[in-house]
């Protein structure tokens, strides 16, 4: 490669320091003693104490993984179909606007989404009286609406990676459709599942545009009350309980990578 | 009806059906006709009430029914430079940010697709990894490292190469650098994709055919490259055009970008006729780069099947 390649590597050094110098910092100053975040005062975790007391946090934080884990099981279910569907199914009618509508979710800004989502359920509400007011529902609603075209995408990918072979194999011992779905198709696509599922997690927890359009006087979610307190400034509780979800993310980011690790060795081993 | 879909599980007339239906149904009631009715409300006028916009068919004293529609809104877009201002401001950031992500994102995508094996996996989770913290929490330590007080000035400062703090928050440059560093891992991805497929011996035959390293670069590598330098522009522009979190956190208040604006009209002015119209006129300019990428990325997806 001769010199390109110190390019590349000087390009990948500012890349990786740029991608982790705020996160990292972000983390050293929530166990600063100072209120000040960018004056170090000494060691401290009283900002951890004080964020496992807020009560406005941690309902928050509780309405949202609810809504998290709601979105993602619904988002795996409903993407699998579509990922599985764009897969399998070369021609069927309506495919274009079927792609388009898994490819839209990805890209549209999220002030978008989020309007027209309000307005549907305004109008929805109007017309049949559901649902009635806005909140955890309409907030997992649109959630689905987005987080299941990230897992169509994740899924999609790794059925058309599939051997049909297996599949064929067990039809020719007589099983019945939906049972080769369930006894091979599904266990070899499992992890991609599993990171599908993590992904709608993670995305709906993290959502406020979306979130804000949606959500009615009632329901207030994490990103919410944290936008709401960074706009007053740098908080130190902030930064703790940013911390927490990079810890959080980290060790699930680290399980689900075994996982699939594991997964492509085993796929590598097969196809040998 | 007998391609690929022969060896699937569920292929079964019902089945299949119901594997396509069911997310087709959601998709359609969820996202699709969300964008019939921010059409009808951008045409409707707004006023006081629940919700704060008139019908666009209304039946007057004498029972007649009639369909008005309200053209101000868009009119007032082209009219008022705060709208088609921050239009256009929003556009010439997303592209500039845009540029930027693909300056710093290629060489690392090449990076990673030329590294060993084994290594690989380990260096794309390390792209992906922040992406999956909180976007939100990762603009607000922008806010730490860039105030004039922060940890950039401080650190400058300290090493004696500025007096005076920089004045980095609240401008533009602030806005790039929360664009670039949260939209970096939509670029690498797909560039990853495409360079690591990429045949090593097209540019061994370009070498031994006399060119230097940097044509076979432009002339190999970059051709080859165009899907993955598609896919990623547009995974950053699009979305980054409409923004809200990195300008309204780290932008000035003079240069205002479409999805701040839009943000304002609905919440703090309840002009909903307002931003619906915005929404279609942002629309209306996605929609172009939205079904390029499309086609693009399926077209892509399509071809890789039938390899396999």
């Amino acid at each position: 490669m001769g010199r390109r390649s110190y390019w590349v590597i000087a390009a990948m050094i500012i890349g990786y320091v740029f991608l982790y110098g705020p996160i990292l910092s972000l983390v050293i100053y929530s166990f600063n003693e100072s209120r000040l975040v960018t004056v170090w005062g000494g060691f401290s975790t009283k900002w951890y104490g004080e964020l496992l007391h807020n009560e406005q946090i941690l309902s928050a934080a509780w309405l949202s993984v609810r809504i998290a884990a709601l979105n993602a099981s619904v988002a795996v279910v409903l993407g699998t179909l579509a990922g599985f569907a764009l897969a399998r199914f070369r021609r069927f009618r309506g495919r274009g606007l079927f792609t388009t509508l898994i490819t839209g979710p990805l890209v549209m800004p999220d002030v978008i989404i989020g309007l027209s989502l309000l307005l549907l359920f305004v109008a929805m509400e109007q017309a049949i009286g559901w649902p009635a007011g806005r909140g955890m529902l309409t907030i997992t609603i649109a959630h689905i609406t987005f987080s299941m075209a990230y897992v169509a995408v994740v899924v999609q990918s790794r059925v058309a990676q599939l051997d049909p072979s297996l599949e064929e194999a067990a039809m020719d011992l007589g099983a019945k459709p939906v049972g080769v779905f369930f006894a091979v198709t599904l266990p070899i696509i499992a992890p991609a599942l599993v990171a599908g599922w993590l992904l709608a997690f993670t995305l709906s927890l993290d959502d406020l545009v979306i979130a804000s359009f949606a959500s009615g006087p009632g329901a207030t979610t994490l990103p919410m009350v944290v936008y709401a307190s960074v706009r007053l400034g740098v908080s130190p509780q902030i930064n703790a309980l940013a911390t927490l979800i990079v810890g959080v993310v980290g060790f699930a980011v680290l399980v689900a990578g075994i996982l699939l690790a594991r997964q492509e060795r085993l796929a590598a081993r097969s196809s040998d | 009806m007998k391609a690929a879909g022969e060896g699937s599980g569920l292929h079964g007339r019902n089945g299949r059906r119901l594997v396509i239906g069911l997310p087709y149904f959601w998709l359609a009631l969820f996202f699709l006709v969300p964008f019939a009715i921010v059409l009808k409300v951008s045409f409707s006028e707004a006023m006081l009430g629940n919700p704060p916009f008139a019908p666009l068919l209304q039946t007057d004293a004498d029972g007649m029914t009639a369909l008005h529609l309200n053209i101000d809104n868009f009119l007032l877009m082209f009219d008022d430079s705060l709208y088609y201002g921050a239009l256009l401001n929003s556009l010439q950031v997303a592209a500039i940010a845009t540029v930027l992500c693909l300056l710093l994102g290629f060489p690392m995508a090449y990076g990673i697709a030329r590294a060993a094996p084994r290594w690989r996996l380990p260096l794309l989770m390390l792209i992906i990894l922040p992406f999956w913290t909180s976007f939100l929490i990762r603009v607000y330590a922008w806010i730490g490292i860039l105030k004039p007080n922060g940890l950039l000035n401080e650190w400058l400062m300290g090493i004696g190469l500025i007096d005076q703090p920089l004045a980095i928050l609240h401008t533009p440059v602030a806005v790039y650098i929360g664009i670039v560093y949260s939209y970096l891992p939509f670029m690498i991805l797909p560039l990853y994709a495409t360079l690591v497929r990429l045949d090593l011996t097209l540019l061994e035959a370009a070498a031994d055919l006399g060119a230097r390293p940097f044509t076979s670069f432009l002339r190999v590598t970059l051709p080859l490259a165009k899907p993955g330098i598609i896919a990623g522009c547009l995974l950053v522009f699009v979305p980054a055009t409409g923004e809200f979190v990195i300008p309204d956190l780290l932008g000035g208040p003079n240069a205002l970008m479409i999805g701040k604006v839009l943000w304002t009209e609905f919440f703090n002015n309840a002009d909903w006729p307002v931003a619906s119209a915005m929404a279609v006129l942002l629309l209306v300019l996605l929609v172009g780069p939205v079904v390029w990428l499309q086609r693009s990325q399926w077209d892509d997806a399509d071809s890789d099947g039938e390899r396999s």
